[in-house]
């Protein structure tokens, strides 16, 4: 055996290591507090209890294995009421075999997931989907430098979709220990229809309601965070069974769930 | 009164209004990119238009070696140019195409109802949107996405104009044009290579670093300028998406012979400058008297020569020498304490170290002092300024190109068979700046002449003087 060969198998074993451990590893946020979007910089913080969350965006490998018990729930099978027409599109498809990842996709975040079939995902492994309140309070962590953060954002926002979607995990975590918040996809929340912009994003600060952010800076906690906006105007534009190229999801687990799960085998 | 009306006569308004939705016929519309604009409609009724119009995120190129991610109406920016007449009704349906990052809508100027359209168009990715307006008022508008952050999908190019023709039409013309003016605000500062991210502070501060016509920073000049002829009436739709400017549009040349205000109803004429607010439009008519390149600019005139603000109108046909005599004589100019241009010098000095730095650096010393006239491809214009690219006159003698930079010229010369009358000033450059600027220009647009060293500008300064010798 060459030196070469001997390298790759210990990289391919780290890989396979590394794999396993992050796909089934849940990071404990504490609980804590911060200040939605759509709150003045005097009002009071928005309170999130602890609970569990994916370090990573669920892959693509991993809905495939979930699909390949949960049926009803494969591209050929799903039910058009939950789940729009480019539903799991990226698989590969032919006439013989069910659609299933291309294998230089299998690390890659799922994408073209409706709402819908995330939170079956989810149910599936004794979790479900973080609220935005969650969502956004483990996202406005950042990493050790704000200004690389800031750049990792705002210039994902301005490129365009790859071909492929790369694999997750590759860039460090934020303070919580969670990857991929940003940078590589959008993600659905549990209620992602409730807090939300209107269509007309420029009526709603005059809305009689806090849950209409809209881009009406005016009143909103930081006026800078453009990027946050861009979250709320995608999150807005979508309905239950809509997918999207570059909208995935990670579980949440909030303690009895937690619990649920570990006394089950 | 409303009593004694008959029932009859009361539902005929609504009958008729019922009736005549639905015989109204149906059209396709047809969407031109700029400077295209769909032809004038000639149908004397009214239609049923449908408009089909897709939102996609694409990367083009901002200027030579600058790339952005632009969001756009239909790939290009400014948006399709779309052309309805008043009284028609609009199908409009927007699709956002599937590998968008963002959700858009469109509000358009010309619809009247809330958001103009936003709400009921706003698209997630890879969906189609429908709804339906009535085009009230006739005008010129912009249109433009209104998704949050607004500011941010207007500053990425996402905005065009809808053109509703009065019932009457408008006056006829020759040619119609489509120009519209956006700002860009991107990380690197003008002209920095490479694919530039959208830069958000810049955009709040209100500090562009590009303001173009067309979308991209040469959009409308050299092979890509409009023509018309001699003879002809020109209109152009102006439009300014900004999202920031205000633009002091004008033709460097000519004379708005009529002007339809802010794009709406009333006309002024004999306009020099039309101003052009954030989120505006105008309609202007111009005749050709005289032949030429007439530039159009932003007045705000940094904008034109340092942001890229700046397009062509080339207009062939013959002199009229009564309207525009052309230049009639050039004879230098001696005041007292001489004709000698000063020119500020680098503040800090860098020595090239071999040719290809002093050609590098002598490209930074040509687009200061020479570019104007000569032209950033070295191709002069014609009858006034000598090309300097494959120039006959020039690659034949280095030394007397060094003399010219240093001391001026004036009189004729021939260049590659055509005469050039003109006068150029000495260029007041140290001696390394001027062997730097000669040898960029030995070595450049095709140019093989050579190169001149910095003792050879030295032999030359001591040998000639300042002349204003005829030729």
């Amino acid at each position: 055996m060459t030196h070469t060969d001997l390298r790759r198998i210990i990289a391919l074993l780290a890989a396979l290591c590394t794999g396993a451990l992050l796909a089934a590893e849940r990071v404990s946020i504490p609980a804590g507090e911060y200040r939605p979007l759509f709150a003045s910089a005097t009002a009071a913080k928005q309170q999130v209890a602890g609970f569990q969350l994916d370090r990573l965006p669920v892959s693509n490998q991993q809905f495939a294995t979930f699909v390949s018990k949960a049926v009803r729930w494969q591209p050929e099978r799903i039910n058009p009421l939950f789940a729009d027409e480019h539903y799991l599109q990226h698989w590969q498809k032919n006439a013989t075999t069910v659609a299933a990842p291309r294998p230089e996709e299998l690390q890659a975040p799922v994408t073209n997931v409706s709402w819908f079939a995330a939170k079956a995902y989810c149910q599936a492994q004794g979790g479900r989907l973080p609220t935005t309140a969650e969502w956004e309070y483990v996202a406005s962590a950042g990493s050790v430098d704000p200004q690389a953060d800031e750049k990792l954002i705002l210039g994902w926002y301005s490129a365009t979709t790859p071909a492929f979607m790369p694999a997750a995990g590759q860039r460090a975590a934020n303070a919580f220990g969670v990857h991929d918040l940003h940078g590589l996809i959008w993600e659905w929340t549990q209620d992602f229809s409730a807090s939300m912009t209107t269509g007309e994003s420029r009526g709603d600060s005059a809305l009689d309601n806090q849950f209409f952010c809209g881009s009406a800076a005016a009143g909103s906690a930081d006026p800078s965070q453009y990027a946050a906006f861009m979250r709320y105007a995608l999150r807005s534009s979508l309905q239950g069974r809509y997918t999207v190229a570059n909208l995935g999801f990670r579980c949440a687990y909030s303690p009895s769930s937690l619990n649920a799960i570990e006394t089950t085998p | 009164m409303r009593r004694t009306l008959p029932h009859a006569l009361l539902a005929l308004p609504m009958l008729w209004s019922a009736f005549a939705a639905a015989e109204l016929p149906v059209e396709n519309a047809v969407l031109t990119e700029a400077p295209q604009v769909p032809a004038p409609i000639t149908r004397t009724n009214n239609a049923k238009v449908v408009v089909k119009l897709e939102t996609k995120e694409v990367v083009k190129r901002m200027a030579d070696g600058v790339d952005y991610t632009f969001w756009t109406f239909g790939g290009n920016v400014p948006g399709s140019f779309i052309r309805i007449k008043e009284g028609d009704e609009v199908e409009f349906h927007l699709s956002n195409h599937p590998s968008s990052k963002m959700p858009h809508n469109i509000d358009l100027h010309a619809v009247t109802g809330p958001g103009g359209g936003a709400a009921s168009s706003f698209t997630a990715p890879g969906h189609s949107s429908q709804f339906s307006f009535k085009a009230l008022n006739p005008g010129l508008y912009v249109y433009h996405c209104a998704t949050a952050p607004v500011g941010m999908h207007i500053a990425n190019g996402m905005y065009g104009l809808i053109l509703v023709e009065p019932r009457a039409g408008l006056p006829k013309v020759d040619k119609e044009f489509y120009v519209m003016q956006g700002d860009f605000y991107t990380k690197g500062a003008y002209g920095e290579a490479g694919l530039q991210p959208f830069d958000m502070e810049k955009a709040i501060k209100e500090q562009p670093d590009y303001v173009v016509f067309n979308g991209s920073v040469g959009a409308l000049t050299g092979d890509k300028a409009i023509t018309a002829n001699v003879g002809e009436t020109v209109r152009l739709f102006v439009g300014n998406g900004g999202p920031n400017l205000i633009s002091s549009f004008h033709v460097i040349g000519e004379i708005f012979d009529r002007v339809f205000i802010e794009g709406g109803t009333a006309t002024n004429s004999n306009v020099e400058t039309e101003l052009l607010a954030a989120g505006s439009a105008a309609i202007v008519d111009f005749k050709l008297e005289v032949p030429g390149t007439f530039i159009m600019v932003d007045h705000s005139i940094f904008r034109a020569f340092n942001k890229g603000a700046l397009g062509m109108l080339k207009v062939s046909g013959p002199e009229d020498k009564e309207i525009y005599s052309g230049k009639q004589s050039d004879t230098v100019y001696l005041p007292e304490g001489g004709a000698v241009q000063t020119l500020s010098e680098p503040v800090k000095k860098v020595t090239a170290k071999n040719l290809n730095e002093q050609i590098a650096m002598g490209q930074r010393v040509f687009d200061q002092n020479c570019a104007a006239c000569h032209q950033p491809n070295g191709e002069g214009i014609p009858a006034a300024f000598p090309p300097l690219a494959k120039s006959d006159f020039l690659l034949k003698d280095k030394l007397r190109a060094v003399g010219i930079v240093l001391n001026g010229r004036q009189g004729a010369i021939e260049v590659n068979g055509k005469t050039f009358v003109g006068a150029m000033p000495a260029i007041k450059l140290d001696d390394e700046s001027t062997a730097n600027v000669v040898n960029y220009i030995l070595n450049s647009w095709g140019n093989k002449g050579g190169s001149v060293t910095v003792e050879d500008v030295a032999k030359v300064r001591a040998t000639s003087k300042p002349a204003a010798e005829a030729h």
